[in-house]
């Protein structure tokens, strides 16, 4: 039985001072006992021989200085057995759902170590998620950290379950989970999500963690480091390939500089801590092969952006970390195309890893390439449209507007359950492409316009 | 003079200490598991260590130690296709003692101490040295000779000197005084390495990149910052210098960046062939990989831990070029301990010192003459990721202040698929004049000014997209619309450039010449055309110019073009005949 103390000297916002410890370890998990015989949990943030200060996770809500406080002398660690998936846990990782507690088989550090880069491999196998401008345009690949940019108000949560309910490995039929991590939002949101997990039958195969908005912010921020734990010891321990998802990271930085300036700490650009960029890159790193393992981590987490800026602090550090990004864009959202993927600012740096020949097919990148720079002459040429009118347009640009506007029309638009294999999504992009003049097509092998081109097809057919 | 003391506070990777005297930067053994620490404060009785290792479970109360030595490197044969951590630890050897995920507690040599080298010794019984000499070599790799100098501070006769196969701690040579020398020497990294002169570049370092080369050029033994917003291509540009430069060595330094990636350069780098010898890059490659989860001291040295590495190749008269991905990443490593350490904050909390540790950092690159006589030279080549893509921020502005050389990579250009995605009108080289008659000489007395003109070009390209925007194309005269057009294939045929095609990837110097010689030819061709009556329309059809634009795909380059400028002449002509 370890020691309690009664030694709380001061209480600020969700931190609590301790006096005169014994010493008492970094990171360490802290008890606390309130008089009204509840416990709450907490966390060291810094210790030294006269002061000890906690983050305590439930919120300080009910404490005084005369509640007592049990240093367990471990870090935080979260009980893992085969038996989390289909359960539904709590942000702190008590079960929600009146089913037993976990039996565990092993207890897991949550901070989780940092994989050896030598002992990674680098990610290549193709993740078919079916929609058009995933696949076509940035292809996640297992293994990535792919976010999603969006805005409030836009379709992202469809998004993600579109892919969590499509993504497969092409030809393969290896054991396969998500991990879906709730930070912040809505119940509402957290009522949608677990509705069609039902609805699929993914919540046998799934491990659900919810922090709602009601819920401590500082719980937020160990709730995706069990999620992570969790998605790490299915993957590494029983050869898993495991998705997770985290919604919404914004709501753990709000979380992360709560904290911050609750300890009085210098702020970074917008208040947010300077530490901001580690402390994500703890989460993101999670992501990954490691060779001689069977199971692989896929990130797609879900991001707001505040105000729809990219630069704004949040997305930008991310966009530094994760292997690209999915940009949502709420003026194709407003022409009512779904899912409204802005391409161009997209990108999907594993990219080049997961696709040609072996993987999808050799033209994609070619493919790939050609309509992004089409689409992106099409769009540039709407805004001239704007102030001298079609008419003054050349030949040539009249096509490349077309274009751009078919190709939101076709490529990118696509229903919520419409799975399309890369076959069809890169001949979409051919019969997008064959209405541009063939001399337009730079970027493209030769080679593949004889095979592939519409009009060189229909003749050798 | 007490060498154990114990720990007093810890917040993260700030430990404090008591009761041991240190000095600045001693590297200290924190806690029951002795977790490496730096000592980067003092103030009484008590000293501020940053510690290289997760703290986690760390007690205040545990024991401390002095091991008295600054951070240092081990320096010797065994380097080249190495894999180190930010503090000189070989991942592969740590992957071996702790598993696949990096856990603490855990030392490694820098260099292996069971492999034996063959010395053979180039000074004999009786020589006079001086720090800085050469006294032996070993091959290191298939076309590295790694020459043994005798460490700076030491000079004597020879009393002996061996020859054979040793370990790189086993003694080869013994001054008269009684010193020993072996083939690995310690340098504390934090401390720049002694020259004898440092001299001007004045040779460009041919990175097979056609902007680079053709028009924004390094001189070896320069700088050169990469500032970008995420997406837009930095860390491919690093890549693809690593891969082609024309240097001896090449240090590449990923701190905090992607594991993702890193495993990436590990599996690629030993696949890829250097162009000159045919051998795998990886024999003339140092890679010091400190991911953005591994602990945020020691990705603040890694960036040290890697010059001073550069450094030493550079006094056995070996060109280095050094790549840093990213000096921002490093940056916020000194902000993040820095607050910490709650020191005053300078601009966007970075500490009042960035600027200087910055400009200490850069300073360390340049052209030198070695104390061994020789000449070497090390290429430092920063990339930079402003928050936001905003060149404003505190790192890029002040990096800027130091470098001669700026590639200015646009998110724009990326997203509409333009790589290598660098504005080439916001990017500038202040070695251009300096570097003109190496092109004289070994280019071609055209180049310069061919280079000139086609950057008046594509100055004069922004400037008629003003009016473009206002008026659209048709609306400009017909000489200006073909002036538009030459651009165009400028950006397109010559800019523009495939990393990951097989061709394409790397330009040489003489490609680049003909390629652009040819793409100007056909513009003033097209003038001259035009001014003779021939309708813009038919010039706008020519099929060489189509042509031209996938001539750099070509394996048979010169071949190829030959056949294309014959056609251009000819279709020419024939307009001409009209």
């Amino acid at each position: 039985m370890t020691k309690e103390y009664k030694t709380i000297s001061q209480i600020a916002g969700p931190l609590i001072f301790v006096e005169k410890t014994e010493p008492v370890g970094y990171n360490e998990l802290v008890n606390i006992n309130l008089p009204d015989g509840t416990t709450k949990r907490g966390q060291v943030l810094d210790t030294s021989n006269d002061i000890v200060v906690v983050q305590v996770f439930e919120g300080t809500g009910g404490l005084n200085r005369d509640c007592g406080v049990r240093f367990t002398g471990e870090t935080i660690k979260l009980p893992v057995s085969k038996d989390l998936l289909g359960r539904i846990l709590s942000g702190a990782g008590e079960p929600l759902d009146g089913g037993p507690r976990i039996v565990p088989e092993d207890r897991l550090e949550i901070t989780g170590a940092a994989i050896n880069p030598y002992a990674r491999l680098p990610p290549k196998d193709f993740i078919q998620t079916g929609i058009s401008t995933i696949d076509g345009m940035n292809t996640l690949v297992r293994g990535q950290k792919l976010p999603i940019f969006s805005g409030s108000g836009l379709p992202h949560n469809e998004i993600a379950l579109q892919i969590a309910r499509q993504a497969r490995v092409r030809g393969s039929n290896e054991p396969f989970a998500v991990v879906f991590a709730a930070m912040g939002i809505t119940n509402e949101e957290a009522q949608y999500f677990m509705s069609d997990f039902e609805r699929t039958g993914a919540l046998e195969r799934a491990v659900v963690f919810l922090n709602l908005a009601d819920d401590p912010a500082v719980e937020r921020l160990i709730t995706p480091r069990l999620a992570l734990t969790a998605a790490e010891y299915l993957a590494y321990e029983h050869d898993m390939h495991v998705l997770v998802i985290l919604t919404d990271i914004t709501n753990y930085c709000e979380a992360l500089r709560q904290m911050g300036a609750a300890r009085e700490e210098v702020p970074g650009r917008r208040g947010y801590p300077g530490y901001m960029y580690t402390d994500l890159a703890s989460l993101y790193e999670r992501a990954g092969v490691v060779k001689g393992r069977k199971g692989s981590v896929t990130q797609f987490s879900i991001l707001s952006m505040p105000g729809d800026d990219i630069t704004h602090p949040i997305p930008d550090l991310s966009g530094y970390i994760t292997e690209g990004q999915i940009v949502i864009s709420r003026e194709l959202h407003r022409k009512g195309i779904y899912p409204p993927v802005n391409v161009l600012p997209s990108l999907s740096r594993l990219m080049n890893s997961g696709i040609g020949a072996t993987r999808t097919r050799e033209d994609h990148k070619a493919v790939s390439d050609q309509c992004y720079a089409a689409y992106a002459e099409g769009k540039d040429l709407r805004g001239l449209v704007a102030i001298v009118g079609k008419d003054a347009l050349s030949e040539r640009d009249k096509k490349f507007l077309e274009f751009a506007d078919m190709f939101e029309d076709r490529f990118v638009r696509q229903g919520i359950d419409e799975n399309r294999d890369i076959e069809t999504t890169l001949s979409i992009g051919w019969e997008l492409l064959a209405e541009l003049p063939e001399a337009q097509l730079t970027r493209i092998d030769n080679k593949y316009i004889q095979k592939y081109h519409p009009a060189h097809k229909a003749k050798q057919e | 003079m007490k060498n154990k003391g114990e720990i007093y506070r810890i917040s993260g990777p700030v430990v404090i200490i008591t009761g041991l005297n240190t000095k600045m930067y001693d590297v200290v053994k924190v806690g029951k598991e002795g977790l490496m620490g730096e000592v980067i404060g003092i103030e009484g009785d008590k000293s501020t260590v940053q510690v290289y290792e997760e703290t986690s479970g760390v007690r205040p109360g545990e024991s401390v130690e002095n091991t008295g030595m600054s951070l240092s490197v081990e320096l010797g044969p065994g380097l080249l296709e190495s894999i180190y951590d930010g503090i000189q630890r070989p991942l592969p050897v740590l992957k071996d003692k702790m598993g696949d995920f990096i856990t603490r507690g855990v030392t490694a040599n820098g260099l292996s101490r069971e492999k034996e080298w063959d010395f053979v010794p180039t000074v004999k019984k009786g020589d006079k040295l001086n720090g800085g000499d050469i006294i032996g070599t070993v091959q290191e790799t298939q076309n590295i000779e790694h020459r043994i100098l005798v460490p700076p501070a030491i000079s004597g006769t020879v009393s002996e000197i061996k020859k054979g196969k040793f370990k790189v701690d086993e003694v080869i040579c013994t001054l008269a005084d009684g010193k020993m020398l072996t083939m690995m020497q310690k340098w504390p990294v934090r401390k720049p390495r002694p020259v004898s002169k440092k001299l001007t570049p004045s040779t460009p370092l041919i990175t097979g990149q056609r902007i680079l080369d053709g028009l924004f050029p390094v001189a070896k033994g320069g700088t050169a910052a990469i500032p970008g917003p995420f997406g837009s291509g930095k860390t491919v540009t690093q890549q693809q210098l690593a891969k082609w430069s024309d240097t001896e060595i090449v240090v590449y330094i990923g701190c905090g960046e992607r594991g993702n990636e890193m495993a990436d350069v590990l599996y690629e780098f030993p696949e890829i062939k250097d162009p000159k010898t045919g051998r795998p890059l990886m024999e003339r490659t140092v890679l010091i990989a400190n991911t953005s989860n591994m602990p945020v001291a020691a990705r603040e040295a890694s960036v040290y831990t890697g010059i001073t590495i550069a450094e030493y190749y550079r006094d056995m008269g070996y060109d280095v070029s050094l790549m840093a991905d990213s000096t921002s990443r490093w940056a916020e490593a000194m902000r993040e301990i820095s607050s910490r350490l709650e020191e005053m904050p300078g601009e966007e909390g970075y500490p009042a010192y960035l600027a200087a540790r910055l400009s200490e950092f850069y300073e360390r690159a340049g052209k030198v003459k070695a104390l061994s006589g020789k000449n070497g030279s090390i290429t430092v080549i920063g990339a930079v990721s402003p928050p936001g893509g905003d060149f404003s921020e505190p790192i890029t502005q002040n990096t800027l202040r130091i470098v001669k050389v700026f590639w200015a990579l646009d998110a724009k250009l990326a997203q509409r698929r333009h790589f290598p995605s660098i504005n080439w009108l916001n990017s500038y080289s202040l070695y251009t004049k300096a570097l003109g008659p190496w092109y004289d000489e070994h280019v071609s007395p055209d180049w310069v000014n061919l280079r000139n003109d086609a950057m008046e070009l594509l100055q004069k390209e922004s400037e008629l997209q003003e009016i473009v925007q206002l008026v659209g194309s048709d609306a400009l005269p017909e000489d200006q619309q073909l002036t538009l057009e030459v651009a165009r294939m400028i950006r397109e045929y010559f800019l523009q450039q495939n990393a990951y095609h097989e061709v394409d990837t790397f330009c040489p110097m003489d490609k680049q010449f003909k390629l652009l010689k040819s793409i100007m030819s056909w513009g003033d061709k097209a003038h001259n055309a035009l001014d003779g009556g021939a309708p813009i329309e038919d010039i706008m059809k020519l099929k060489s110019k189509d042509e031209l634009a996938k001539v750099k795909y070509e394996k048979e380059f010169d071949n190829a073009l030959g056949v294309i400028l014959k056609s251009m002449e000819d279709e020419f002509s024939k307009l001409r005949g009209k």
